[in-house]
């Protein structure tokens, strides 16, 4: 590939504010696992964060690791300078492997703006910044194929 | 899900009466200022006094969102106007911009007011040019750099992070999603500005009236892809009001009343911008079942749509669920210009819309329709005296339309 890799982001990461029912999430990627509430009851994966699980209405939420892999449902290359001094950068909504209406919006990384494709295979990679670890995602092949160079 | 009351009491309210003022680019009035002029130029239109005024609505009111975008509160119009109301509302929770209407159209269904008068304001091109406006994401370029930016709780606290900050960013997704889906291409989507700019030429109160061809188009600045510069609406000064009255005070009128026939409003999808469940459709969907769900007309009946185009892809959207075409046919449909040519089978957002003649937010889209509906459209008159007009606003998780009529309903 001779396009370069789109940037990782904004230039600014704008950071979530932590609390007792997000902290979970947002420094999950400490341990490198994607975690989400998970119904005891139901088996249903829940996001956003809620009391309650919304599938059943009963059944206590846990957070629980998936396997961090997904498929892009939908992207878009940002070229606004909505936040200054940002490059060109791929956001991305990505559904968990898991359960097909979990979606997390995210950046696509390690990967040119002219690879991304509604339908690829991707995986989690965590960029920490401060006190939160923030999923972003990568080519799932992308590991695999460095390997076999 | 569909309703069950036999009874449509929207159709107990008529748009008895318009205004507008001026609209423009940073015109360097206040937002009071304006709603003042389109506010009484509707009362006057519908042959009424501010006397006979007793409900008055806005969406969404001061207080909330942005610089520019909400506009003066009732209480502030109500003083100025020394209105004496039975009822009022204002806010921003419910079926897109025209909740407001939709709350006037049963307010005075219910008994609730005879006459409210409904208005939005907005001045984002002069909040623009002071830098003040913010994307709906809350503006997170306004953070600046460097230790001390905000860290944000809530619903933006999913997107914020990786620099989703605007709805032009969560709509560019729709558009992606529906290539994939239905092999949309930009040169089809170019239409909706194309169309707009072609009726724009014949309103004078336009933004802007310059020709635009499809090399302009495809040649335009990318902001997220696959949406351009032209994809986007533009941001403007201006105020728009109508007067919702109850239905038997349409002889009354001395304008030609517009009945309401149907208001959809439902989202029977969850309420989120990326967790909705069909991201090509989003609650656009549930607004316009919901609408035919309570007319006996039907899409073939439709003379003329002004569907909102704060993004072009959503009037892609709007067409097709409002069954104006196919479903993932809107592509082809509008490819070339001509079927929502001035003289096409769906004459189209006919001043322009918000592409060309000025974000208005959706009610620039209501007035549109009433002004086909009268008669009174000028050059850019839709011809053989149209009888129905489609109108929506709104995309993404906020959505609302509704159907009116030239004469009884």
């Amino acid at each position: 590939m001779s396009t370069p890799d789109a940037a990782r982001g904004p230039a600014v990461r704008v950071l979530p504010r932590l609390d007792d029912t997000n902290r979970f999430f947002w420094t999950s990627g400490e341990d490198g696992h994607l975690r989400f509430l998970r119904c005891a009851g139901c088996r249903h994966y829940v996001h956003p964060p809620v009391p309650r699980c919304p599938y059943c209405l009963d059944g206590s939420l846990v957070p629980e690791p998936v396997s961090g892999t997904g498929i892009v449902h939908s992207f878009t290359v940002n070229h606004q300078q909505w936040i200054p001094g940002s490059d060109p950068y791929v956001i991305g909504l990505v559904t968990i492997a898991e359960q097909d209406d979990v979606r997390l919006t995210t950046n696509l990384v390690d990967c040119s703006p002219d690879e991304v494709r509604v339908g690829m295979a991707v995986e989690v990679t965590f960029e920490q910044s401060e006190d939160v670890w923030l999923p972003l995602f990568r080519p799932a092949d992308r590991t695999r194929r460095e390997q076999s160079v | 899900m569909s309703a069950t009351s036999p009874e449509r009491l929207e159709r107990r309210s008529i748009i008895s009466g318009i205004g507008q003022s001026d609209v423009g680019r940073r015109l360097g009035r206040g937002e009071l200022d304006l709603t003042l002029d389109a506010c009484l130029g509707a009362i006057a239109d519908a042959g009424l006094t501010r006397d006979d005024i007793d409900g008055l609505a806005t969406f969404p009111g001061a207080g909330i969102g942005t610089s520019g975008f909400a506009g003066p509160s009732t209480p502030e119009v109500q003083d100025a106007l020394r209105l004496r109301l039975n009822w009022h509302d204002g806010g921003l929770e419910g079926p897109g911009q025209l909740r407001a209407v939709f709350a006037a159209c049963l307010a005075v269904a219910a008994g609730l007011a005879r006459h409210v008068l409904v208005y939005r304001t907005v001045t984002e091109s002069t909040a623009q040019g002071e830098g003040g406006r913010q994307g709906i994401g809350g503006g997170a370029g306004a953070a600046g750099g460097g230790r001390g930016i905000p860290r944000f709780p809530g619903v933006m606290q999913w997107t914020l992070p990786y620099g989703a900050v605007s709805a032009a960013n969560w709509l560019a997704m729709i558009a992606q999603r529906r290539m994939f889906e239905f092999g949309l291409t930009r040169e089809q989507l170019a239409w909706i500005a194309l169309n707009g700019r072609r009726n724009a030429q014949r309103n004078p109160k336009a933004i802007y009236r310059d020709p635009m061809s499809l090399d302009d188009y495809l040649g335009a600045r990318m902001i997220t892809t696959p949406l351009c510069l032209y994809d986007c609406d533009a941001p403007c000064d201006g105020s728009t009001a109508v007067v919702i009255s109850h239905v038997d005070y349409a002889p009354d009128t001395p304008a030609t009343a517009c009945h309401v026939n149907a208001i959809g409003t439902a989202l029977r999808g969850r309420p989120s911008w990326d967790q909705f469940d069909d991201m090509t459709t989003f609650s656009a969907r549930d607004a316009a079942a919901s609408m035919w769900e309570r007319t006996e007309l039907r899409p073939s009946d439709v003379d003329v749509a002004e569907l909102y185009d704060g993004f072009s892809i959503l009037t892609m959207v709007w067409l097709e669920e409002l069954g104006l075409c196919g479903k993932g046919e809107s592509g082809p449909f509008i490819d070339g210009g001509r079927r929502i040519a001035l003289d096409g089978a769906v004459p189209l957002n006919t001043s322009g819309g918000q592409l060309s003649a000025g974000r208005l937010h959706g009610f620039g889209m209501m007035h549109e329709a009433c002004v086909q509906l009268r008669g009174e459209g000028g050059e850019r008159q839709v011809g053989g005296s149209p009888e129905v007009a489609a109108v929506a606003a709104g995309g993404g998780p906020i959505a609302g339309c509704m159907l009116l009529t030239r004469g009884t309903s």
